[in-house]
């Protein structure tokens, strides 16, 4: 159900009905393990202020889920990890505050590789998430459990964080939208941070509509983050005519799956059919983009998860015996396999005499690739291409070969790296069933035109 | 215990950073409370300082104006664009497991400030650059377990690193305490160093003179006096001239300073040195100034110690009166008031009664910090007036400059008030003067002076004085005696 058909559902029943509804859903869906909590309490009292008419706003009563790095009200916000399983918030993300002044609901918290370290939602501290297709191909990752939970339509929609590709994968392989914003267009605050330079806050939803209504609200300046932007987001109620629109060829190699191939090209005929220009065009930077992201983002990650310590709050080992048992053994038993291996490029990639080699290289490299996409932006509107070189994958069948599981994010390191706006949208399923996400990559600020131009599609 | 004779065959060469607490109202990167003096522990940090997840900096641009007026006060250049770092290492103060610091562009660039010394010279000493950064918290041992306080997590510092430039114990402790007036006069900091509101690190290496290259340095971590910075200097230098006359090395290492022994001990060497692995901190956008924001809020600041110093070339006062009265803005700015409204004999009486009063507020470091004299630009002119006519004697004068401490009384009607006003009516004068000379406990005295002995001319003054309650001319009590009995 979209937003619209809630709100219709609302005015038929009232909100409790609603909310009462989406978390009966949830219940039943369990054995997908989208889930990590539900915020059942909270979520009713706020719908009983709906209908008595004390919570008003442009989503009242629509219920939501959201990925579980995010702070918010009613369960404990964990990160999918032992270091925050008992961790309550003493306060709320920007994005979740914005929703519910809207009157929105939130229902629950989704699974996600732990601290959004993963692929898969395979490196959650507690379980793996199904993907919603079918039940032996993993979810994706990182937001796993927020693709899954609004695949398997117990929500409209659901937040998620993007760092690089954490909501376009799992959008890609259970058939939703999935929308990574322009980078600072929505507030991080609140949001348990991943590498601060790419982390994007953005949404799941069944249609492009939706998106935007949800992108409409979230985005906008927040003082609370320096690195926001002035709101920018305006929901585009004309399409631009005969866009150029480049076909990325660098993601479309034998490499990458035939049948995915095969629905980027029927995507792009659709776009032809539409009258707009595709074209083929070189991104040769997109072929480094992978190294820079796993120097970047392990050294931003090691910096961000400093702070899990077992001092203050969170996980505190409880043999241990002095200070330096104190960190090693609460970080040994608060971290997941992957946060130990990226807390540990990210020092090797920082250390003394290693940083110019590494870090500054590849700071100079993304500097590169972004000129690479600014120049590919003077000539055309939008670029596509697949969003991962494969569908989902079985459940396990990555989990011990991390390299091959980072080469899955080939395709969307190179948007994060260079701070762009670029949706996943459905473009049809492969033959054994599973769903193919279209890649719509736009310039800076770009992000509520690439759902318009999404959308023009979509009706069709 | 090394000789003098053979120190001198040594240099002392020393570089100091200096952490500088901002006098902001709300921390660096957050909206707590910057104040964390007499406050119950933890009680003003926010998630920020906190460290919670998911929060970020918010930079207080406060900071930033202070940044430039200290640039201004170092003689140093302001970095058009300057950026924050963050700096790694584990301890508990640390909430985020790093600090936020300027490694790579700081915004404060190179410079030079003119150091007077106590001997009246004075020396240059470069500025290496000065950067912006959050304090830690702090930790209380208690036996088996440690506490932690966050309060002052996340107070903004200016770190200020100057070049090897200082050659002994007391350039060091006169390049401490400009730094201070310098911060205090532009309005940078409280200066509160009891409270720890500017801290040393004093880099210290001795080598033979003309040995042509430094020698290895140790470094004395968290001084917060003047005097402690001079004394760890000559501790250091002679230990380390100790060790190099007994032919052993001097370790690269970080040492503390022992208050209660005076002596400084070994913290931790070199080899145990950590790796920050410094990087830039994405959460922070580039600090972005133009010539037209810099100038406007260089240009609004108060007078500088060296303006006071050009000012006052004339009055005569000597340069350790001088740098005393420098060390409180408030009295520097008083004594201008009083030499722009009056002359050079008028503001050097002033200046000495203000080094008298200053010093006996002020604590053994001569830490003046706000210096709470009430006493008007015109109290003081008034009675340096009654001075210079004779109205009033020194004594007198001091008399009357206590009371008016307390009291925004006109001089004159103290002075009338406590009977203090000088005779200087001849006759009256010539009353007592006879009185003296007719009384036998004078004969001898007068019989001694009339046999040449200058000397008892003071005695035979001081009981005219006493006889009048001291309000007698004493120049005019030795003309009349002169007379007298001549």
């Amino acid at each position: 159900m979209t937003i619209s058909d809630i709100q219709q559902k609302i005015k038929d029943s009232s909100a409790r009905a609603v909310i009462e509804n989406a978390l009966k859903l949830a219940d039943e869906k369990s054995e997908y393990h989208a889930l990590l909590s539900l915020t059942a309490e909270r979520a009713l009292r706020r719908a009983d202020d709906i209908d008595s008419g004390k919570i008003v706003g442009k989503l009242a009563g629509v219920p939501f889920v959201v990925k579980d790095n995010f702070l918010a009200f009613g369960a404990p916000t964990t990160a999918a990890s032992k270091m925050l399983e008992d961790f309550n918030a003493p306060l709320q993300a920007t994005a979740v505050e914005k929703l519910e002044a809207e009157g929105a609901i939130c229902i629950g918290k989704s699974n996600l590789d732990a601290f959004a370290h993963g692929g898969s939602t395979e490196n959650s501290a507690f379980r793996p998430t199904k993907n919603a297709v079918d039940r032996t191909k993993v979810a994706g990752g990182s937001s796993g459990g927020s693709a899954v939970i609004t695949a398997l339509d117990v929500v409209p929609f659901a937040l998620g964080s993007d760092t690089g590709g954490s909501i376009r994968q799992p959008a890609s392989f259970n058939g939703v939208v999935g929308v990574k914003p322009t980078y600072g267009a929505v507030s991080r605050y609140g949001v348990v941070a991943m590498a601060s330079s790419t982390d994007t806050i953005g949404v799941f939803t069944q249609n492009i509509a939706d998106a935007e209504v949800v992108m409409d609200i979230m985005a906008g300046q927040d003082e609370r983050d320096m690195t926001t932007l002035p709101d920018f987001f305006e929901i585009q109620n004309d399409l631009k005519p005969n866009q150029k629109i480049g076909l990325i060829s660098d993601f479309m190699t034998d490499d990458v799956d035939g049948d995915v191939r095969e629905k980027i090209n029927k995507y792009a005929d659709k776009l032809r059919q539409n009258g707009h220009i595709i074209e083929e065009v070189k991104l040769p930077m997109a072929e480094y983009a992978l190294a820079m992201y796993y120097i970047i983002v392990p050294a931003e990650i090691c910096s961000n998860l400093a702070r899990y310590d077992g001092i203050r709050y969170g996980l505190r080992a409880e043999n241990a015996i002095n200070l330096a048992e104190v960190y090693g053994k609460t970080r040994d038993e608060g971290f997941v396999t992957e946060n130990k291996r990226r807390i540990m490029i990210g020092s090797f990639v920082l250390s003394s005499g290693f940083f110019d080699a590494y870090y500054l290289k590849a700071q100079k490299a993304r500097t590169l690739l972004i000129n690479e996409f600014n120049k590919l932006f003077t000539s055309y509107d939008v670029l596509i291409g697949p969003v991962t070189p494969t569908t989902a994958f079985g459940l396990g069948e990555n989990t011990s070969d991390p390299i091959k599981m980072y080469l899955g994010d080939i395709m969307t390191v190179p948007t994060s790296l260079a701070g762009l706006p670029a949706i996943s949208v459905p473009a049809g399923m492969d033959k054994t069933g599973l769903p193919v996400g279209v890649q719509l990559i736009g310039p800076m600020k770009s992000d509520a035109k690439l759902l318009s131009l999404a959308k023009s599609l979509e009706d069709k | 215990m090394i000789d003098d004779e053979i120190l001198e065959k040594y240099q002392m060469t020393v570089g100091i950073e200096c952490h500088v607490q901002l006098s902001t109202t709300t921390k660096l990167f957050s909206g707590a409370d910057n104040d964390a003096r007499d406050k119950s522990p933890n009680s003003v940090v926010s998630p920020i300082d906190y460290a919670l997840p998911g929060m970020l900096p918010v930079l207080n641009y406060k900071a930033i104006e202070l940044a430039i007026r200290a640039g201004k006060a170092l003689n140093s250049e302001i970095a058009r664009v300057s950026r924050f770092d963050r700096k790694h290492y584990f301890y508990p103060d640390l909430p985020k497991g790093y600090q936020t610091t300027q490694m790579y562009q700081p915004i404060i660039l190179a410079g030079s400030i003119n150091i007077p010394l106590e001997d009246g010279g004075s020396i240059d000493v470069r500025i290496n650059h000065a950067h912006l950064e959050e304090d830690a918290g702090k930790l209380t041992h208690h036996g088996d377990h440690s506490l932690v306080d966050l309060n002052r997590a996340g107070t903004p510092l200016i770190e200020i690193v100057s070049e090897p430039d200082i050659h002994s114990a007391a350039e060091a402790k006169a390049y401490a305490t400009e730094l201070y007036r310098l911060m205090t006069y532009a309005g940078v900091t409280n200066g509160d160093l009891y409270h720890g509101n500017m801290r040393f690190d004093v880099n210290i290496s001795a080598a033979l003179i003309g040995a042509g290259k430094l020698g290895i340095r140790s470094e004395v971590k968290n001084l917060n006096s003047f005097r402690s910075v001079e004394r760890a200097a000559d501790f250091e230098f002679r230990r380390q001239v100790a060790l190099l006359e007994a032919g052993e090395m001097v370790v690269q290492e970080t040492r503390g300073w022992d208050e209660a022994s005076q002596t400084t001990t070994s913290q931790r060497s070199k080899e145990d040195a950590q790796d920050y692995r410094y990087m830039p901190d994405a959460d922070i956008p580039p600090i972005v100034l133009s010539d037209d924001e810099i100038g406007k809020i260089q240009n609004s600041m108060p007078a500088l110690p060296p303006f006071y110093r050009q000012q006052w070339q004339g009055f005569g006062l000597d340069v350790t009166v001088v740098n005393a009265l420098l060390l409180s803005q408030s009295i520097a700015q008083l004594l201008q008031r009083v030499y722009e409204k009056s002359d050079n004999n008028t503001a050097r009486r002033v200046g000495l009664w203000l080094s008298i009063i200053s010093g006996d507020q002020g604590d053994v470091d001569g830490n003046l910090g706000d210096t709470n004299i009430k006493v008007t630009d015109n109290q003081f002119i008034g009675l340096s007036k009654m001075v210079e006519g004779g109205e009033l004697n020194s004594t007198a004068a001091k008399e009357v400059l206590l009371e008016m401490l307390t009291s925004d009384k006109d001089p004159h009607v103290i002075a009338v008030e406590k009977n203090l006003i000088q005779v200087s009516d001849e006759s009256a004068i010539a009353l007592i003067v006879d009185e003296v000379i007719s009384d036998p406990i004078c004969a001898k005295a007068v019989a001694d002076f009339k046999d040449g002995n200058e000397k008892v001319i003071g005695f035979l003054v001081g009981q005219v004085m006493k006889k009048s309650q001291g309000k007698a001319n004493p120049e005019l009590a030795q003309k009349l005696i002169r007379e007298r009995i001549k």
